[in-house]
């Protein structure tokens, strides 16, 4: 039996600079939402947990207005880079990510409230920069609910189907990840692919669940 | 130098009472004790000076520096206020080593004089051998040093304190204290420090400052808050008084005597100024003012015949409870020798004599 391990593949680099992408940015938000008293908090928090309860369909639909040939931002990226952004990987990048940050913003944001005040002020009456403060004192005291997070991003990010789909297609050897190429295995009929596949990514993600539940603080 | 008049008021939320802190007051060198109950606001003013809260209005300085101004917007952060903070729970980094936290402290100077400064801040403190180790693996005294050496390394202008002595035992409240008096001798910084232990405020305080729900009702050195508590509420918070009701008979300022009359007796006191013939008040006196005696038929001037209740003890003293709320303080021995008195009498020492 001849598997092409390629979905595999691709559904790894995707998680991991979606998670990459998702650290950076989602961090950020997660910190501002929980340091920063501002009007509409409570709105943006509740427009990055939309993509929780919305279906997939309702996501990628979203998501191809907004990045598609024809959107502003299409085309500012074709304009930059030559070649379009949707039905391509990084476009499964945008998928993955949308798939993962939410819960990352949420749980960093409860990460991020659960250090104690005091440090964060004792920091502060000592001097330290906002920037110092964030890199020296709060991240450390939460890396790990921080680190279990970003596992669990990138458990998600691997597993999305249908924002992929609609965003990235299922075009084998270029944006078929390893979701995808279940689905089409099962649909072809190929059970050995489809088993093979079910198994590895059960295993992956196990695995991911299993850190992620050490990392976090009881 | 610090002067601060703030104002602000905490909305009625679903778990606490609405609350408004107003207050004016000036914090000179050496030790200022804000003390107050719980929930009389003394934390709020802490934070509201090392700027975590912003006043709704009102203006503080420290030494020539404006740290906030209600009226022309002005609200340095607490990184620019050079306001040095000990927290209640001492808030040492627990990633870090005890060097590592004042290390973090002294990032902002030359690298050279960081180093010589942590060691000697580390020596200071008597913190070189625990300098390796983390905030959970050493002791409280050790603790609380390395938090007060943290917060002076940067060579604050004003050092806070918050309820430092809470939750410590005899010995390390001790230790502290020894600390404290140490700091104020070597530093000359100003601290303000807040409390709602007496003890505390006469160990430390030179200048006291009372809290009751958000204002000041009276400031002066403890000493004399104790003898002359402004008002009934200040006594009651100090809680260290006989509080007996009793009405002015007499007042002569020539010779500086009073009669005043409890219940069937009549004693005699300093004179009241301030107060007229027939006005009713309450006399306060503290529990080791008052002299107790066996009785030898009729009292004397200013005795009372007294009925022991009970006698409890307390760590160094007696506190000897009479019929109509009254409590006498005395020595163990004074009481060893006393304890088979059949009647007593009360003496009521006239100089001692306070009414509010």
């Amino acid at each position: 039996m001849q598997i092409d391990w390629f979905p595999l593949w691709l559904s790894l680099r995707v998680a991991v600079v979606s998670t990459a992408v998702a650290l950076a940015f989602g961090l950020w938000l997660a910190y501002i939402l929980a340091n920063r008293e501002f009007r509409f908090k409570e709105v943006v928090d509740a427009m990055v947990t939309l993509p929780l309860v919305l279906p997939p369909t309702v996501l990628g639909y979203y998501l191809l207005v907004l990045i598609g040939r024809a959107s502003p931002l299409g085309k500012l990226w074709e304009m930059i880079f030559g070649s379009p952004l949707v039905f391509t990987w990084k476009a499964a990048v945008v998928a993955a990510l949308l798939h993962s940050l939410p819960l990352l913003v949420k749980s960093a944001r409860a990460a991020f409230e659960s250090v104690d005040r005091s440090y964060e002020r004792a920091a502060r009456t000592l001097g330290a920069s906002e920037w110092r403060l964030f890199w020296r004192v709060t991240l450390p005291l939460a890396h790990r609910s921080i680190f279990a997070a970003g596992a669990l991003a990138f458990a998600q990010a691997m597993g999305d189907f249908g924002i992929t789909l609609m965003v990235a297609g299922n075009i084998p050897g270029r944006t078929q990840t390893v979701s995808l190429a279940i689905y089409d295995a099962v649909e072809a009929g190929n059970g050995a692919v489809a088993r093979t596949f079910v198994l590895v990514v059960s295993i992956i993600m196990l695995a991911i669940l299993s850190v992620a539940n050490r990392l976090n603080p009881r | 130098m610090l002067q601060a008049r703030l104002r602000k008021t905490f909305p009625q939320r679903p778990d606490s009472a609405g609350f408004s802190l107003e207050l004016e007051f000036q914090a000179a060198s050496g030790v200022t004790v804000l003390f107050g109950p719980s929930g009389s606001g003394k934390t709020q003013v802490l934070d509201a000076i090392a700027g975590f809260t912003r006043p709704d209005e009102g203006r503080i300085l420290l030494d020539d520096e404006l740290l906030f101004d209600g009226a022309t917007g002005v609200h340095l952060p607490p990184q620019a206020r050079n306001c040095g903070y000990v927290f209640q729970n001492y808030a040492l980094f627990p990633h870090m080593t005890l060097r590592q936290n004042l290390m973090f402290a002294a990032e902002r100077r030359p690298r050279l004089e960081r180093h010589r400064r942590v060691n000697e801040m580390l020596e200071t403190f008597r913190l070189t051998e625990a300098a390796g180790r983390r905030a959970h693996e050493v002791s409280g005294g050790q603790r609380q040093r390395c938090s007060i050496a943290r917060a002076l390394i940067v060579a604050p202008k004003l050092l806070l304190l918050d309820e430092p002595g809470q939750g410590l035992d005899a010995p390390l409240k001790t230790e502290f204290y020894e600390v404290l008096r140490q700091v104020r001798a070597d530093f000359k910084t100003p601290v303000l420090l807040v409390t709602h232990d007496l003890d505390e405020c006469f160990e430390l305080g030179e200048e006291m400052l009372i809290l009751r729900e958000g204002k000041i009702v009276q400031s002066g050195t403890p000493r004399k808050i104790l003898d002359q508590p402004a008002n009934l509420e200040v006594a009651r918070l100090l809680g260290a008084y006989n509080l007996i009701p009793c009405e002015i008979r007499a007042l002569d300022p020539g010779r500086n005597t009073s009669k005043v009359q409890m219940g069937e007796f009549e004693l005699e006191g300093p004179y009241f100024p301030g107060r007229f013939k027939g006005d009713r008040v309450i006399l306060c006196v503290r529990p080791e003012q008052l002299v107790v005696s066996a009785r030898l038929g009729k009292p004397g001037p200013n005795q009372i015949p007294g009925i022991l209740l009970r006698a409890v003890e307390k760590a160094q003293w007696m506190r000897l409870e009479f019929e109509g709320g009254i409590f006498a303080d005395v020595g163990r021995a004074e009481f060893e020798r006393q304890r088979d008195n059949k009647d007593w009498v009360i003496e009521f020492p006239a100089g001692t004599l306070r009414v509010l």
